[in-house]
């Protein structure tokens, strides 16, 4: 991925947020995220996100579950290897139904957690860069993404017309990236942040 | 955003209720007349087994209307405050339907016609090994009493609800008032549930429906028979709730509450279909001759259409078309669902009831429907009286802002 220049504001109440949000949606900025530390309601109506598709994925793997399941099985025991159990006939779904359902259901769990992951860009030994580490504890952080013409002291002070306080530029890479931390590495030393005070 | 306070039921929405009841007291007469009133006793069976598949369907779906009542109540759920007066109008149904269930249950019972419930022929039990085993459980007194006590146990319950909810309308609560009248609530809806889970959930379907095929039984079946009717019953509130939506009343509830009326829906003909499949395929698997007669006509045998289209409806049409969320949201689709899966189950009930008297042929399902639209307009009419009579929005509910900023 690559670095981008952003302008962050902090937010303490959602009463402030929500009114900044569609203030700074209406005058044309690019608003890349904002950080929460716990979901707000509403929110990603707000700042006019699509609805997920995470749930169409989910559909996809169970009903991929269902098909493995059932061609697994047809063809084990009516191909492969047939087997009596009880004179029923070798193909007798009922009896597989359960298995079936056990099979939908681990392929979209397991798909769906490995798809939220990516989605949200989490997964053990990756990192992310943070734009104020309170954004985990009592502060909604906004970040604006700049282009070329931006004008940042203009937005610095729109942002701070509506409430935000900490405002200020930062160079941040958008993606995720597979490390570990290490105090040595110069990339990470260079996103060590302090709390703000 | 103005509110309007009741209900106003038009003199279209009347007359289609009457004309519906009239078609259902004609049904009942005509069926009388080529079935009921014949020598033959199966004749005779098939004319009762029709006025017991409704009464006791019916009952059942808008009693399952108060448990839903009862049991958001209990988990404290505020979002179906909005709409609460629906479902309890819905519920005021059950004194109504309850006496006609239950003056046919007893008619049947005490009558001289043992094809439905071949259990009440006492000379035969004495002959039949498994019968006069069961003989504790399936008598004529016991029958009755439960039976009294039950449909008894349900109006009163469902009474008491009602008169707690309107008891706060023209009141402004404090908080000490408002938790003591959550309290109140808690405690009578606990109350019904405990009664709800000895009767639909146990016995009451076993009494009425199961002793049909008296030789068979299956423990599941109450708890069968009680998603039916949970499912057919939270069917009915969304068909009522989006009838007064599209008449400009229940103006606190919109798409959320309906969407979450959906996924109810949604998740209980799930449940529904895993019980019948839990049913089912024990059965099938073992293979025991006793048991698999329950299957056997209606499986493979005549009722194989009937079953498997009621299985068709009730479980592949929600999992196909409930699936997404936009469907859930909209009010086309709802109509059509609950429309659908109240019918749904409905065939349901048909299968349980008919194949235990009718060994020959398939009664001819349009006189039921006929007696079904009977009842449609008996529910129409009783749940629109009690909607006129008080007020749509219970405004002190203390759970009622909950409800308005619900959304999912």
């Amino acid at each position: 991925m690559s670095v981008k220049k952003f302008i962050t504001g902090s937010f303490y109440e959602e009463a402030k947020l929500f009114p900044a949000v569609k203030k700074v949606r209406r005058s044309g900025y690019k608003i890349h995220d904002i950080f929460t530390p716990f979901p707000i309601h509403g929110l990603d109506k707000a700042m006019g996100l699509r609805d997920t598709s995470l749930h169409i994925a989910g559909f996809i793997y169970g009903i991929t579950g269902t098909t493995t399941a059932l061609g697994f099985i047809t063809w084990a025991l009516t191909v492969d290897w047939q087997l009596d159990f009880g004179g029923k006939p070798f193909f007798s779904l009922p009896a597989w139904i359960p298995i079936t359902f056990e099979l939908t259901v681990l392929f979209s769990a397991i798909g769906m957690v490995l798809t939220f992951c990516y989605l949200c860009q989490i997964a053990p030994f990756v990192k992310k860069d943070h734009f104020n580490l309170r954004s985990t504890d009592d502060t909604f952080v906004m970040a604006l993404e700049c282009t070329e013409t931006t004008n940042e002291a203009e937005v610095i002070s729109f942002l701070e017309s509506l409430g935000a306080v900490d405002v200020g530029v930062q160079y941040k890479e958008t993606g995720w990236w597979l490390g570990r931390y290490d105090k040595e590495s110069k990339r990470i030393e260079q996103n060590v942040e302090t709390a703000h005070s | 955003m103005a509110i309007r306070e009741k209900f106003i039921t038009s003199k279209k929405y009347n007359l289609i209720a009457i004309t519906l009841m009239v078609i259902g007291v004609l049904t009942i007469i005509g069926l009388y007349a080529t079935h009921g009133a014949k020598a033959d006793p199966k004749e005779q069976a098939r004319f009762w087994g029709s006025l017991l598949q409704n009464s006791v369907y019916f009952l059942l779906v808008v009693n399952a209307v108060m448990f839903f009542i009862c049991a958001t109540t209990l988990a404290w759920s505020g979002w179906q405050m909005s709409f609460r007066r629906v479902s309890e109008a819905i519920s005021a149904c059950v004194p109504v339907i309850g006496t006609i269930c239950g003056v046919i249950l007893l008619i049947i019972v005490f009558g001289n016609n043992h094809e439905l419930y071949h259990w009440t022929d006492t000379e035969h039990v004495r002959h039949d090994r498994i019968l006069s085993f069961k003989a504790g459980f399936l008598n004529k007194n016991f029958f009755t009493i439960m039976t009294v006590c039950t449909i008894l146990g349900w109006s009163f319950l469902g009474w008491k609800m009602r008169k707690l909810s309107r008891s706060i309308d023209d009141k402004k609560l404090s908080i000490e008032e408002g938790k003591k009248f959550m309290y109140r609530n808690t405690v009578w809806s606990a109350v019904f549930i405990v009664v709800f889970a000895l009767t639909v959930m146990s016995s009451t379907p076993w009494l009425w429906l199961m002793s049909i095929d008296a030789h068979w039984y299956s423990t599941l079946y109450s708890w069968y028979t009680f998603a039916s009717t949970f499912v057919a019953g939270v069917a009915l509130i969304t068909l009522f709730v989006i009838f007064l939506k599209n008449n400009n009343y229940l103006e606190l509830t919109n798409k959320e509450h309906l969407h979450d009326l959906g996924k109810f829906q949604f998740a209980f003909s799930i449940f529904w279909s895993y019980l019948w499949f839990a049913q089912f395929m024990l059965i099938w698997y073992a293979n025991i001759p006793e048991e698999t007669t329950y299957f056997k006509p209606r499986a493979q045998g005549m009722f194989s259409g009937i079953f498997w289209l009621m299985l068709t409806i009730n479980f592949v049409a929600p999992i196909l078309i409930y699936m997404s969320r936009d469907s859930k949201r909209n009010y086309a689709t709802l109509t059509f669902m609950s429309t659908l899966l109240l019918f749904g189950h409905w065939l349901d009930l048909y299968q349980m009831v008919f194949p235990g008297s009718q060994t020959e042929s398939v009664p001819f399902i349009l006189w039921d429907f006929g007696v079904a639209l009977g009842f449609v307009g008996v529910i129409m009419f009783f749940t629109a009286r009690t909607l006129s009579r008080y007020p749509l929005i219970s405004k002190s509910h203390p759970f009622i802002k909950e409800s308005v900023i619900h959304h999912t």
